[in-house]
């Protein structure tokens, strides 16, 4: 039998099935704008890629990947590169 | 209601970064504000705008499906340090549906941030695999006749699509054309005029 | 880049599952992985995600359009919807015959 995917590797996930899409769209609050606009600075000072955001994201576990909001993922996932590139210390986000 | 609010200690990460950031002289609160100013600006309004365009301008239209990053440069909108964006023509006989089943990628500077419902596992897992089955969730029903391309946005473009122009349209302008237009009709999971809803 | 598939040509995703190995950033989805499907189209060149992910130096990889039918894949669904995935080059073999 195939391993199953990896977790954020959703297409087809039949876990789902059965969940309706929630057609919502509530409006950002302040802290996901924040990240949002921090993230869009880090962006252009060169000090992340898109894809090492995914790579970071996608690394977390599994309870927190389905349990946290889309922008604290966003912000644990910054952190992560920051300190892997050597720009901050854990010490400076721990 | 607003989405979820954060943990306390991921509100107080996020002030440690930038607090470190700025005590290096990497960044400012000043860019944090330009750059969330910039964000809300964006909007699905620039990219009914030129859906809009393209249902009057055959030409732009063409130019649009050729090349959508310059279709924006024409709109005065930059994609300088963005993926390039692609246009999905939807026909009479084919339907686009855009979702990223991998993360949550989007056109975020023709659409604004992403919907709540895009990022959402659900839509991510099912779109793919039950594409009729979401869209009769938002009242859409596609014909049986008419195929459905589900587009997974995995890498380095952004895809948009581009509907067709609903019937008893004629003679309506861009800017009320544009009005049919929202995230859910450029995203593909409505369709635009409101006869097409059950 | 050159893109070695043309418009058209029928390939094949590779089956591979190296996730399994070790921790890597890939931008090919479990469900395309070892299906046939048809260039659509070649989208242009881009830096590997492969390597972006891990900060390292990133060659570019032709990036393609590939349309698969929707069937196969599932079991289920309706005959003649499509999905149409990126795909970059190393990630695809020449279908034969």
């Amino acid at each position: 039998m195939e391993p199953a995917p990896t977790h954020h590797d959703l297409g087809g996930n039949p876990k789902y099935r059965c969940t309706a899409v929630e057609p919502t769209n509530p409006p950002l609050n302040d802290f996901d704008k924040r990240v949002d606009a921090l993230r869009v600075v880090l962006r252009e000072r060169g000090l992340i890629t898109t894809d090492e955001q995914r790579l970071k994201i996608e690394s977390l576990p599994e309870s927190e990947y389905f349990g946290l909001s889309y922008y604290e993922k966003w912000l644990k996932a910054m952190a992560a590169v920051l300190v892997s590139r050597g720009v901050l210390t854990w010490e400076e986000v721990a | 209601m607003a989405s979820r609010e954060p943990a306390p200690e991921h509100l107080a990460l996020l002030e440690k970064l930038v607090g470190a950031l700025t005590a290096r002289g990497i960044l400012t609160e000043a860019d944090l504000a330009s750059k969330k100013a910039a964000t809300e600006r964006a909007s699905p309004a620039a990219g009914a705008a030129m859906v809009a365009r393209a249902w009057v301008d055959p030409a732009f239209r063409t130019r649009l499906i050729a090349d959508g990053t310059a279709a924006c440069e024409e709109f005065g909108i930059s994609l300088a340090g963005n993926p390039p964006l692609g246009v999905l023509e939807d026909t009479p006989t084919l339907h686009h549906l855009v979702v990223c089943t991998l993360c949550s990628c989007y056109p975020r500077v023709v659409l604004g941030f992403p919907p709540h419902w895009y990022k959402s596992s659900a839509y991510r897992a099912r779109a793919v695999r039950d594409p009729r089955g979401v869209l009769a969730e938002w009242g859409t029903h596609i014909p049986a006749g008419m195929q459905i391309r589900v587009v997974d946005s995995t890498a380095d473009y952004r895809w948009m699509v581009l509907p067709m122009r609903p019937e008893g349209t004629v003679g309506w302008g861009e800017a009320q054309l544009a009005t049919l237009l929202g995230a859910e009709e450029l995203v593909g999971v409505a369709l635009p005029g409101v006869l097409a809803k059950t | 880049m050159t893109p070695r598939f043309a418009t058209g040509t029928r390939v094949r995703v590779k089956a591979a599952r190296p996730e399994t190995l070790m921790r890597l950033h890939l931008r090919t989805p479990h469900y395309v992985r070892g299906r046939q499907g048809t260039v659509l189209r070649a989208l242009g060149s881009f830096p590997n995600p492969e390597d972006l992910a891990f900060n390292r130096p990133a060659p570019v990889k032709v990036l393609y359009h590939v349309l698969f039918d929707q069937q196969p894949v599932w079991n289920e669904g309706q005959a003649g919807d499509t999905l149409l995935v990126e795909l970059f080059e190393h990630w695809l073999d020449p279908e034969e015959g």
